[in-house]
């Protein structure tokens, strides 16, 4: 039975686009068949971080007004035969999506995937709450600073009222991602600690992952961070929260960057 | 001594404009009731103490015909406050008055198309709601018949609206608004004082005139006649 991931957070710049890239490509390393979704219509992002950005044909926008069928649309990855791509459009507006056009194409793409990931636009207006709308799943995507915990809240709330399964009384699962978390300024009181931010959203947690320069790094390739540089810190907690998503249980740790010894010494090169 | 021979002030007239909602009833007129019913079936308060101006300009209606409109309406308990548009002559005694020089305004929301946010939960028909689950922010819980108490937290930018009293078994980041039915005796209680806001029978406080030191702990706040009481619970 496939399982409908919606990666979401609210406030824009958190890293849900690069999450989203992430869990799929570690997902899919796992064997698992793979569709990522960029829902952020007029403002596609997905297909770069995925390298795939030469290859959009068709979009979702096409295939929920009907111009195209789904095959048609889907971007198979190079690297991984299982992981696949559904772009969003860059020239529509959200408007061009319908409620049952979405479910329609959610439906198609439950059928073909073991695991669907939507990547939900910043936001709480249409494109959204469509992202959302048919999740098993949600992915609250916060960074350690009060106003994106208080936007993920917002996002939380509306994840109870306005999803499929919460209008007919299921539960929708909610997990959340600390991201951009930095321990030793944490500890100084320059961002929000791990446990002030789940006492303020009660959900639980399933990955932090640590403020890297490899994140940037893999974005600017076009490749996930999970592929690009698999041992690396991020790479690493995304692995875990993947590890967790399938049910596994996984301690909690926040990875940090292995360094030699004289890499601590002497960390960076001078100009 | 005051003189009793103050003059009186003159009687001053002021301008207030209201917003009234203009109804513009279509040919056939049959058809356009029976929408109109559909609508009131979906939301019964719809017209409910809202002000309005039937437009029968496009309809250009005989006077007979506009007097069995006027009065169909009113068996919908619609009442009508003015009429903009009919013919001279056409408006008699018993009718509502003339209008004219009316300036739009923009839509009103009609209920079932109402915009998502701000999301407003409503309970009735007990005197005291029970909140399980966190209220997140951009909630807003309404509930002027009594007391709300909440297993959670109540987050920034939520809203806790109650006619009676608040009880908040988690931190109170939000706003609390208690007494709001006009109840001076209600008062908010919370396990970590956090709040954006707080309220009793009209007398609020905001963050910033709060007393810094009951910060995080157990608090509770009343009302001691006009002044606005906190103090800690532990």
């Amino acid at each position: 039975m496939a399982k409908v991931i919606v990666v979401t957070s609210g406030k824009g710049g958190v890293g849900k686009t690069t999450t989203t890239a992430a869990l799929g490509a570690a997902l899919a390393r796992t064997g698992q068949k793979v569709c990522v979704v960029d829902f952020d219509v007029g403002l596609r992002n997905l297909d770069l971080i995925m390298g795939a950005e030469r290859r959009v044909v068709y979009d979702l926008i096409n295939v929920v007004q009907g111009d195209a069928k789904l095959p048609q649309a889907l971007i198979r990855d190079k690297r991984l035969d299982t992981l696949s791509l559904l772009p969003a459009s860059q020239t529509r507006d959200k408007d061009a999506l319908t409620d049952e056009g979405v479910a329609r194409v959610i439906g198609e793409l439950r059928e073909k995937f073991d695991w669907v990931i939507c990547d939900s636009p910043a936001g709480i207006e249409r494109g959204a709450t469509l992202a959302m709308r048919h999740a098993d799943i949600a992915v609250v995507v916060t960074n350690p600073e009060v106003s994106s915990v208080r936007d993920s809240d917002r996002i939380i709330g509306l994840l109870d009222s306005k999803t499929e399964r919460a209008e007919k009384g299921e539960r929708l699962e909610k997990h959340l991602i600390l991201t951009r978390y930095d321990p030793g300024r944490a500890e100084r009181g320059e961002m929000l600690k791990i446990d002030d931010v789940l006492e303020i959203l009660s959900i639980p947690l399933l990955a932090v992952i640590p403020e890297s320069e490899e994140v940037l790094k893999a974005s600017n390739l076009g490749s996930p961070v999970t592929l690009n540089a698999p041992q690396s810190a991020p790479a690493r907690a995304y692995a875990d929260a993947v590890r967790r998503l399938k049910g596994e249980t996984v301690a909690m740790t926040v990875p940090s960057e292995k360094r030699s010894l004289l890499g601590k010494l002497f960390p960076r090169r001078a100009a | 001594m005051t003189s009793q021979t103050q003059t009186r002030p003159p009687i001053r007239f002021r301008g207030r404009s209201f917003l009234a909602v203009v109804l513009a009833p279509e040919a056939p007129i049959e058809d356009w009731l029976a929408d109109l019913d559909a609508l009131a079936r979906r939301s019964p308060a719809f017209f409910a103490g809202r002000a309005v101006i039937l437009d029968v300009t496009a309809l250009a209606p005989s006077r007979d015909a506009l007097k069995d409109l006027v009065a169909a309406l009113n068996e919908r308990e619609i009442p009508i406050m003015g009429i903009e548009g009919a013919a001279a002559g056409s408006l008699g005694p018993g009718m509502p008055p003339p209008l004219n020089g009316g300036r739009p305004s923009g839509e009103v929301a009609m209920p079932g198309e109402a915009p998502a946010a701000p999301q407003v939960e409503r309970v009735t028909g007990a005197k005291s709601l029970m909140l399980e689950s966190p209220v997140r922010s951009g909630q807003a819980i309404l509930f002027p018949e009594g007391d709300v108490t909440v297993m959670g937290s109540v987050a920034s930018g939520a809203e806790i609206i109650a006619g009676g009293s608040i009880h908040i078994y988690g931190a109170l980041r939000g706003r609390a608004i208690a007494g709001a039915a006009g109840s001076p005796g209600a008062r908010i209680f919370c396990r970590k004082f956090e709040p954006e806001l707080l309220a009793i029978d009209g007398l609020y406080r905001i963050a910033d005139d709060i007393d810094p030191t009951l910060r995080g702990r157990a608090v509770q706040v009343w009302l001691d006649g006009d002044a606005m009481r906190t103090a800690a619970l532990d």
